[in-house]
Formats: structure tokens, sequence, C-alpha cells
């Protein structure tokens, strides 16, 4: 285990290095065989050993299930994946945590990785997500535009500015002219749903995937303003990738139209 | 900085070489206590300084001229004290209830009270919102009947304010019950006092200082919150905006103005800390 | 609900109970009949009761079983401050945030007087007992006289029907305790209705009770006038507290039987179970067996510890007879006495004192 920390090559921030150090163990610990973590050097063709993948958060549901549809096409492969704000992957990456693979939910945090020198090769856009109305079940404001969510007596919920989603919905109401005061700009695009599912605000503007993922419990409402915010998921393979075989196969399936159809399912957009 | 330890030693040394009785006069800190007591004072005190020495003194100036943090950090310290006002007047009562009356169940009861302390505060504004929100058990009454819809209000913030640090208060206030004397209680019933009677010129007078110590602890609480407070009131500048909610979406764009910020809520409370505790603990 | 009334108390001015508390292993069970104007005194060893009676009395612990009348009226499921009781805490409870004056206020403001009214009728009654100069004190300032009487002041200000001390006295060091005693005792004897104390102080009880009522073990176990008992102890902690030995035996004729000892003589012609009691002063004690002696009464002893009482020494004596006799300082250096020596006491029949149980 140690010997992955001491690996790393390029002298690191003591705090960012004992961060990674973590990542690194708890890593290893759910790899369960250290053997598997050895570069696949042979250059046979086959992925074998395993792969790991830091994704954004709303990946979650589609990369779970691509990621047991790869080792079931590749046997002797295991995909291990770190969920999290694109963000904070993003700072992980670049001080030093072992990753193969990097799916983030935008080119902005993709660029912290790339402008570090961390990735190999450009990154490809994979899905697009859009914005979309969640309204409550039954839509019973009777919402079908953007316009709509300006009506007097309407409880509408924005994320704050200050995180992407809020930010695509501020462009999205500027290209439309239209001035909309929600009664809060929610930390994040979970907390704006989550008020919607409470029914505790009328509307939210939030991601399509997020109405998907949320089923029933919202209605979703498209609006052609939202194509003015779409929001690229760019994914690369790493430079320190100790498995650059088996990560560029994943990538492969995500790109691929299997990978595609699993991805378009949870509510993401072609890219 | 000289250890006390430090002390004994040169005493010793200068009045009377080796005598064991000189040392045992001096009162030395044993350094199984002091390592891990300085051990604990800079753990706490460490990030502080760090945060201080970030902290973007150039650009300070222009934080704390800007109008939003006023905003935010009046609000902030209107709620606070508000919800430490809610705690004390629905709080205290149930502290005496809970040190006073032995009623089936109180074991629990207490166990409930203490609730909100380990429940994250998160979990708590979710929990505030399925009781009173609007479409809550308790909300949709309130909103049917009265008009009143909580959530996504300053009212909104207080409460979850109040939710959160209640249980400080509650638990001092409790606490210094239990410690003062019952039979005052009864030597005011015998002079014709009702329970309510002995409880308020009595009691309250006795723990005035506890409850003194629980609402700073509260207030303290409620102002730094913030889980709750975005979960359940929402977060919109000048109605529901809190100076914890305005760092943590600063935090997400701007460190240095985070760092402003805090600096600006730490300063705050450290004045207002220290003030109510020269006036009220050191009486107690 | 036992309606059984004391021999001594069908009147229906003053207090008449039962008090009766069932607590697990411990039961109280204590009959009370008291006259206005009577101070009784329930005087027992610590655990015997005493205070819990006290509470009982003032509505501070329920009642078991029994009843509770005040003046002809029903107390036992009142509550504490609908009681027209007066009661001084052992450590008087003082409220410590509240000057003198407003301690004693507290009950007329409870009892609907105006602020006004009740600290005037405060003043008044500090004023009486002669606490006028210090109305504006805090308890702390108080020395422990001072406050005991504040605790008087504040009890009698409510006008009640029974005042209740528990260990009035107990707080005080011996010499406050004197001149407070004799203070006590005027105030009590100008109460007009029932009073009653609490105390495990033979002495206090004395002073200050037209009658005790000895309490050991939750139950009543002798009553009467202080001069009564201190004659007539009918158990040996009642003898040890006035001072006595005390022996219960078989009489028959002038000489009883003692229960697992020798024998007594003494002047008084009786038959059938009794106490027999002599006071220390009353033993003789010799170096060797007394020859000639009149004394019928001579026992072979061992002392078992010495301790000076007064300007007297008081020896511990076991063996035939275990008893207490007092000698002077002189008479025990002569006797060369020490704990483990041997001794022979003698007391003359004309000193005993023997009485039916």
């Amino acid at each position: 285990m140690t010997r992955t920390v001491r690996r790393t090559r390029r002298p690191l921030p003591w705090a960012a290095g004992g961060a990674a150090a973590l990542l690194a163990l708890s890593a290893c610990s759910s790899s369960g065989s250290d053997s598997s973590a050895k570069p696949d050097s042979s250059g046979s063709g086959e992925p074998s050993g395993e792969v790991t993948v830091f994704a954004a958060a709303s990946l979650k549901e589609s990369f779970t299930t691509l990621g047991e549809q790869f080792e079931k096409e590749h046997p002797g492969t295991k995909v291990t994946f770190s969920f999290g704000g694109s963000d904070s992957l993003a700072a992980s990456i670049t001080g030093g945590a072992p990753a193969d693979v990097f799916a983030a939910a935008s080119p902005k945090t993709m660029k912290i990785v790339t402008d570090a020198q961390d990735a190999s090769g450009a990154p490809a856009t994979f899905v697009r997500n859009e914005l979309e109305i969640a309204t409550l079940p039954g839509n019973p404001g009777k919402i079908s535009s953007l316009k709509d969510l300006t009506k007097a007596g309407l409880k509408v919920v924005l994320c704050d500015e200050e995180v992407p989603c809020g930010a695509a919905a501020q462009k999205a109401l500027d290209a439309s002219r239209l001035k909309l005061t929600p009664v809060s700009y929610e930390q994040d695009v979970k907390a704006a749903l989550t008020k919607v599912e409470l029914k505790e605000a009328d509307a939210a503007v939030v991601y399509r995937t997020d109405v998907h993922a949320a089923g029933d419990k919202v209605a979703g409402v498209e609006f052609p303003e939202s194509a003015d915010a779409v929001n690229d998921y760019p994914i690369a393979l790493l430079k320190d990738a100790k498995n650059a075989e088996a990560a560029k196969a994943f990538i492969a399936l995500v790109r691929s139209a299997e990978g595609q159809k699993v991805l378009s399912g949870a509510g993401f957009l072609k890219p | 900085m000289t250890l006390p330890t430090d002390k004994p030693r040169t005493a010793a040394g200068t009045l009377r070489p080796g005598s064991p009785r000189r040392r045992r006069v001096r009162t030395g800190v044993p350094l199984p206590l002091l390592i891990p007591a300085l051990l604990g004072l800079a753990f706490l005190i460490v990030p502080l300084a760090a945060l201080l020495v970030r902290t973007p003194w150039q650009s300070l100036p222009a934080q704390l001229t800007s109008p939003e943090v006023w905003q935010a950090l009046k609000l902030s310290l209107i709620c606070a004290t508000l919800a430490t006002g809610v705690s004390l007047v629905i709080g205290v009562p149930l502290a005496w209830l809970l040190a006073r009356v032995d009623f089936p169940g109180r074991g629990l009861v207490r166990a409930l009270v203490t609730l909100p302390l380990v429940l994250p505060p998160v979990v708590g504004g979710v929990a505030l919102l399925m009781a009173l929100g609007r479409n809550g058990i308790v909300g949709q009454w309130l909103d049917s009947w009265f008009g009143i819809t909580l959530p996504f209000t300053t009212a909104g913030v207080v409460i979850a304010e109040a939710f959160v640090a209640m249980p400080f208060l509650v638990i001092s206030v409790e606490g210094t019950l239990r410690a003062a004397d019952p039979r005052y209680e009864e030597a005011a019933a015998t002079l014709g006092a009702s329970r309510f009677t002995a409880f308020r010129r009595v009691t309250l007078p006795l723990i005035a200082p506890g409850i003194a110590a629980g609402a700073v602890l509260a207030w303290a609480r409620a102002l730094g919150e913030f889980g709750a407070t975005i979960t359940f009131a929402g977060n919109f500048p000048g109605r529901t905006q809190t100076m914890p909610l305005a760092v943590y979406l600063a935090l997400q764009s701007d460190p240095e103005a985070a760092t402003a910020l805090s600096l600006v809520l730490l300063a705050v409370s450290i004045v207002v800390l220290a003030g109510l505790r020269d006036r009220w603990m050191s009486a107690g | 609900m036992n309606r059984t009334r004391t021999a001594t108390g069908p009147s229906v001015d003053g207090l008449d109970a039962r008090l009766v508390v069932d607590r697990g292993t411990f039961r109280l069970d204590v009959a009370l009949a008291v006259a206005p104007g009577e101070v009784v005194a329930l005087l027992g060893p610590n655990g015997a009761g005493k205070t819990t009676a006290l509470r009982v009395l003032a509505g501070l612990t329920p009642l078991t079983d029994g009843h509770l009348r005040l003046d002809g009226t029903e107390l036992d499921r009142m509550p504490p401050e609908s009681r027209p009781v007066g009661v001084v805490f052992q450590d008087y409870l003082l409220f410590p945030h509240l000057t003198a004056l407003d301690n004693v206020a507290f009950g007329p403001r409870c009892q609907g007087a105006t602020k006004a009214e009740a600290r005037a009728q405060a003043a008044e009654w500090l004023d009486r007992l002669g606490l006028a100069a210090h109305t504006g004190a805090k308890p702390r300032r108080l020395s422990g006289g001072q406050a005991q009487r504040v605790a008087l002041a504040r009890a009698l200000a409510t006008r009640p029907r029974l005042l209740l001390l528990d260990e009035p006295l107990a707080a005080l060091d011996a010499r406050t305790r004197l001149e407070v005693r004799a203070r006590l005792r005027r105030h009590l004897a100008d109460f007009e209705a029932v009073a009653v104390l609490v105390t495990h102080d033979p002495l206090d009880a004395m002073v200050l009770a037209d009658r005790l009522v000895v309490v050991e073990h939750g139950r009543v176990v002798q009553e009467g006038t202080p001069a009564d008992i201190a004659r007539h102890p009918r158990t040996d902690y009642i003898a040890r507290l006035v001072g006595l030995n005390l022996y219960r035996g078989e009489a028959d004729g002038h000489g009883v039987r003692l229960a697992d000892g020798p024998s007594l003589t003494t002047t008084e012609v009786l038959s059938g179970p009794v106490f027999v009691a002599f006071p220390p002063s009353a033993v003789t004690l010799h170096r060797e067996r007394p020859t000639g002696s009149s004394a019928r009464n001579v026992w072979r002893c061992e002392v078992a510890g010495m301790e000076t009482h007064g300007d007297q020494i008081r020896a511990d004596l076991t063996g035939e007879l275990p008893l207490v006799a007092d000698l002077t300082t002189v008479a025990a250096a002569e006797l060369g006495l020490h704990p483990g020596a041997e001794v022979w006491a003698t007391v003359k029949a004309a000193q005993t004192h023997a009485y039916p149980v």
C-alpha cells in the first residue's frame, strides 16, 4: 500500500499528499488484491485488472450500470468508481490521487485537470445535460415555459449562481430576457430538487437527468431556452493511469452506441 | 512561553537543592495533563489562526463595506437572537419539566430532546420541512387555516436555528436545575406559592447564571447554523441568507471572499461572547 | 381509611393526625394530637422518621394512610401551598436572592397582599423578632441566629395554624444555640396555634416543648411531659438521652430479676414486668469487693471506656451488669481507673426507681 504512495512522482504539498495517501489507502482497500493494480504492459489488447474511474455524481446510476456491463464483457477486470462533485474530484486528481479515468460534469472542471497536465490526450465530450423545469407531479401550476415561472404566487427555487446549475439557469433566463425572483437560491441542484419533491416549492430549474432520477416525485417540463445553457460532460484518460489499456476500453464503452443507450436512458443528451 | 512546570525546578534549585518539601509547595502541572491540554488548545486555535494568516487583508475593507455582507451579518445576528429567545421561552420550561417532574418515559424524552445534537443539521432541515413545510404534517394546517408558510421566510430561519440550538439550552438549564436545591421550591410552597409562582420567583432567579450560560451556547450555535437553515429556509439575500450561507456559497467560486466573511463572523462572535461572559457568567 | 382517634385528640381545634407513610422497608405510623397553644416535640434518633412526619404535615410528602385534620379541616389532600402551615427548615432555606424583608414578605405576597402591604407586614415581623436593623440584608450576610429568626418570621408571616420546626437549632454553634433557644422558647410560648418541632437533641426538646413524642423506627415509643419522660424512660435510647441506666425485668416485691443478668433490689414493691432506672451518679465504684456495705446491689464489672463529662468522669462498664457510672476525677485517680481495670459497682436501693412497663 505504501508503495502506491511512494510512486507518486511529483513533490506534493503536505496536505495534498496526506489526502492522496488517504485516497490511495481507500482505493487499495476497496480493490482487495494488490496484484490487480499492476499495469498491464503485455499489450495483448484484451483489457484485464482493475480500472479506477473518477466520475461526477450525476453519472452515478448510469456509470454503475456501465461498469457492471464492462466487467461482464471483459472477464478479469474490475471497475472501481469514486463519485463526487466534479470540483473536488479534479482537486484530488491534481493532488495525485490514483485514477485512470476522469468523467467531469463541466468543461470547466476538466480544464483544471488538463491545465495540470494530468490528462493523456484531449478530453472528449461524451454526453450533454440540459436544463429542465421540475414541477409538482401532474403540473398543477400548468407550467409550460420558462416564462410561466415568473407568474405571481408561484414559488420557484433556483440554484445559486455560484454553482453550475444556477449559472446555467441564469444564462437561459438572460437569453430570453426574463427576470425571475425565486424564493431561494439553493446550494446545489439536489437541494433545489428536494424542495420540489417535498412540495415546498412549485418549481425548480434543474438538470434533465435530475428530473429523470426523481421518477414520479416531480414532473419535468422542457423549455427551448435550455438549448442556450447546455452542459457538456467531458471524459479523459489520465496520464498517471496504471491500467491505460482497460481505461481506454472503458472510455470506448461509454462512447459506444451501447453506452450512449444507457446514458440517454438516464436523461443525458448525445454530444 | 514559560511552562509552569519550569518554575518549581528553578525554585528548588536556587533555594534548597533537592528538598522534596520545597517542590511540593509549588503546584506544578503534571506533564501527562499539560501536554494533552496544550495539544487540545493548539488543535482548537491553529485552524482559527490559519484563517487569520490566510485572510486577504487587502481585499478585506472592500468585503466589509459591501452591503451584502452587512445584510447577511445583520440577518444572522437578528435571527440568532430571536432563536435564542424562542429557545428560552419554550426551552427553560422544558428543562424544568425534565428536571423536576417525574413522569413515565422521562429518560426517553430526555434522549429525544438531545436528538437534534446528533442529527446532521441537513436532516434536521428536511425533518422541519416535513413537519412545518407547506406540505408538512403540521405546516399544511398552518397554511390552510392561517395562511402561514414558514419555509423561505426569515421566521423559517429562526425556527431552523432554534431547532438546532435549543438542545444546548435545555441540557445546560436542566443540569443547573438538577444541581439547584429543590427544597427552595418546597419552602416556597409552604409559604403559599403555587408551583408556577415558586418557579418564577424562586427557581428562576436561582438558576439565572445557568440560563445565561445556556443562552450564550444556544446563541453561538444558532449564529453558526448552516445545514438546517439552508434546507428549511433556503437562501435568499436579505431574507434568509445568513452569514454561514453566504460563506458557503462564496466558497464555491471565491475562497478569498469566503475567508473574509468567516473572519467577520468570527470577530462578531468573539466580541459578543466575551462581552456576555464578563457580564453574566462571572456573576454566577 | 382508619378513623380511630387517639385518646387525647377528639378536640375540634388543633391538630389531630395519624400519619402513615409506607416506603418499602420503612414504615412511619405516628398518631399526633396537639391542642392550640401547645408545643410538641418529636424526639428521636436519626432515621426514626421525624422529618418524614414533618414533611407529611407540611404536605411535601403524601400520606399512604391515616388522616390529617387541623382545626376540624381535612388537610390530607390539600397541596402544601393551600395549607395553613408554616415551616422553619433545618438549614432555613432562606431565598438567597432576596433580602430578609423580601424573604418574610414572600408569604403574604403569595397570599394576595400587595407588595407594599406584604413589606409592611414583613417589617413588623422582623421588628418583633428584633431584626429591624437587618431588613435589607441578603441571607448570606446574616449570622446563624439572625437567619434562624428570619426563617421564623417568614414562617409566622403567613399566620399559620400549624407551625413546624425541623431541628431549629441544629445549624447553630453551641454559644449561639443557648441564646437562640431561650428566644425561640419565648416566641413559641407566644404562638397561639399548634407548634410541632422535630429534634434529636433532648435538651432542645425539653426546653422548647410542652410535651414530647419520642419516635423510634417510625413508631411512637413514649409520649409525655419532659419531666415525666426524663424520670421514666421506656427505651434505651431515651434512657441514654436523659442520662439514666435503664433495665427491664420481672419484679417480685423489692427484687427485680433482669431479663438476662443479675437481680436488682429497689425500694418500690411491684410485681410483673417493670423498668428499673438509676442515674450514673448513683453508682459507686470500689477496687475491692465492698464488705459490710449497705448497698445490696453489688456487681463485678470491667471498665470498657472513660470520658470526661463536665467536671466529672463518666465510666462505661461491662460485666455482670452493663452500666454507666459518674465519679469525680479525684475518685477516678484514687481508684486508678483505666480501660480494662476490674472494679466493683454498688447502687443503693433508695437511688433506683422501678415502674411498671
